[in-house]
């Protein structure tokens, strides 16, 4: 493979963890006080607000709904106001973030309901208020589940950030369709192919690890 | 105990000084004034009612056990007194204070003196056990420093001070009991609250947990209501008793009274229960209605008060010049009395059998006959 190809997926490649980082940093932004949110706001919970709950549900599942590729094209109005354009690895940020948002939200949520409930009553019977029993109890003691959450979150943008190849988003995704579809590389398809493998792979076992080191429950079995 | 004892203290200093601080010896740690909690009903469940005219109150310084079948409202009582549950009638005072009346920070605040432990410890998975003694403390807003301090403190107090930076997964059954024990008391409440916290453990840990206990109450005066459904927890522990049936209270007072003489049938199947009155199965399964020749008549004795059962046997024996056999026997020393049942094999026929009735209903000893063996 020649130098300028080589050149060609290195920028690719940096285009691709480029918005995949920054869209997962602010889906998570969003997504786990709206996934904590949504894990104590049901009847007799932390915050109780069964019908805030039952509509930012709707709005979650409305969105995880909608094929991603739709997404893209559909939001591309709130792109351009957002971004300036709907072009490139910039404004890709965007529907990645949007469409990372509620799967966050509700990873979130799951993480956080499997905290023993036993664990807030006894936080709230020595007078702990809401607040304390989030950030003393719940998220320290989902640290694990939350972290395996954002890993799975990531390696779904890897996938997405791809698929705004298509529609000229820049990225890996980007540079499969065109050089490998559209000239008849193959050898260029297999290298995009395998470096999103590689990533995949070390996002996935550095999400592993983490969690494992953070997990006290299983650390001394 | 205590509370008698500090009555017997407040006496002489009432009589030397009249407006000594009495009334505050006497007030009572918890008390509950016609209380009734009902559940509301919730989707297709209807609402239960698990408290009714609850009226009484735990003495400073006691140990009170409150018994019932599970369902009878004993955890919704408990939750009553530190706040977690509002009544739906009446009032729980806590140390003077009227915990059903506070909500947000000044409930949190009242929340500080009441310590509570729980039968599967509730501790944090991802914090050592110096680090769960510490939240009731970080909650509180103690310095950094003073929760050092502190949880050194209690570490050596429960007696797993070497335990410092294991976390509960390490740790046995008894160990994070004792770490459970330690943080319930580390903001100084003057009442613990126990939920069956003994109930998942084995019984030489179960003896040790209570051991614990009772020194906490003797040496830190802390007021200690416990629920539980173990005859080891009453007998070792306890020294007052509430019994719960059906949301209502239907007997309490001192744990050697309520033992001797169980009012309430809810009262005397759990002390059937604990003290193994009920027969045997194996001689239940022989058991036959009708006289068997050349048999024994079978006849159980109720054994109450302090040396009472111990010569019953031998009396007995000399009385009617019979060989009395003891088919089965259980015994046990509650608050200094002995309170048990023995039953006996009485052969010689019927009228022999007749004549122990006799013998025994003289001597004021409860029996009765249960049928007759071979």
């Amino acid at each position: 493979m020649s130098p300028e190809l080589i050149n060609l997926i290195i920028q690719a490649t940096g285009e691709s963890l480029f918005m995949v980082s920054l869209a997962a940093l602010m889906a998570t932004a969003v997504g786990l006080p709206v996934g904590l949110f949504l894990a104590t706001s049901r009847k007799g919970e932390l915050f109780a607000a069964p019908s805030v709950n039952a509509i930012l549900g709707v709005i979650v599942n409305a969105t995880r709904s909608t094929p991603f590729i739709i997404l893209v094209v559909a939001i591309i109005p709130f792109t351009r106001l957002v971004a300036g354009t709907s072009i490139g690895s910039g404004a890709a940020i965007v529907p990645l973030t949007v469409a990372a948002m509620p799967f966050i939200a509700r990873l979130v949520e799951a993480a956080i309901r499997e905290v023993d409930g036993g664990l807030i009553e006894t936080a709230a019977s020595f007078g702990a208020s809401p607040l304390q029993i989030v950030f003393k109890v719940l998220i320290p003691e989902a640290l694990p589940g939350l972290v395996l959450a954002l890993t799975l979150a990531v390696v779904s943008l890897l996938g997405y950030s791809a698929m705004v190849g298509a529609v000229g988003g820049g990225g890996l995704g980007d540079l499969g369709i065109r050089y490998g579809y559209q000239r008849f590389m193959p050898e260029m398809m297999l290298a995009v192919v395998v470096v999103l493998i590689a990533l995949v792979q070390s996002v996935q076992t550095v999400g592993d690890y983490l969690a494992r080191r953070l997990n006290r429950r299983l650390r001394h079995r | 105990m205590n509370a008698h004892q500090s009555l017997a203290v407040a006496e002489p200093l009432r009589s030397r000084e009249p407006v000594a601080p009495a009334a505050a010896i006497v007030e009572p740690m918890v008390r509950f004034e016609g209380l009734s909690k009902t559940y509301p009903a919730y989707r297709d469940k209807p609402s239960v009612q698990a408290l009714q005219d609850i009226d009484f109150a735990i003495a400073r310084g006691s140990i009170t056990g409150v018994i019932g079948r599970s369902g009878a409202g004993k955890s919704s009582l408990v939750r009553l007194i530190n706040g977690l549950e509002k009544p739906t009638a009446g009032r729980v005072v806590v140390d003077g204070r009227d915990i059903s009346a506070l909500s947000g920070r000044p409930l949190r605040r009242a929340q500080r003196s009441i310590g509570m432990i729980f039968q599967h410890f509730n501790l944090l998975s991802s914090r050592t056990a110096a680090g769960n003694i510490a939240l009731p403390l970080e909650i509180a807003g103690w310095s950094k420093a003073d929760i050092r301090t502190r949880v050194a403190e209690l570490l050596e107090l429960v007696d797993i001070a070497d335990k410092h930076d294991r976390y509960p997964s390490e740790l046995s059954g008894g160990q994070k009991q004792r770490i459970g024990i330690a943080r319930a008391l580390a903001t100084r409440p003057s009442v613990l609250l126990s939920d069956e916290a003994t109930s998942a453990l084995d019984p030489q840990t179960t003896r040790a947990i209570l051991d614990l206990l009772a020194n906490i109450n003797r040496e830190l005066g802390v007021t200690i209501v416990l629920i539980t459904h173990e005859m080891s927890v009453v007998r070792q522990l306890v020294n007052e008793v509430v019994v719960i049936d059906g949301g209502r209270i239907v007997e309490r007072g001192h744990v050697a009274d309520i033992f001797t003489h169980p009012k309430h049938p809810t009262t005397q199947t759990f002390l059937a229960e604990v003290l193994g009155d009920t027969v045997p199965v194996s001689l239940a399964s022989r058991l036959e209605q009708r006289p068997v020749t050349a048999g024994k008549a079978v006849i159980r004795v109720q054994v109450q008060g302090t040396e009472a059962g111990d010569t019953v046997v031998a009396r007995l024996a000399r009385e009617l010049a019979i060989d009395v056999a003891v088919l089965s026997a259980r015994i046990d020393e509650i608050g200094g009395q002995h309170v048990g049942s023995v039953i006996l094999g009485i052969p010689g026929g019927e009228a022999v059998s007749r004549q122990a009735l006799f013998f025994l209903s003289q001597n004021d000893f409860a029996a009765e006959r249960l049928g007759y063996v071979t």
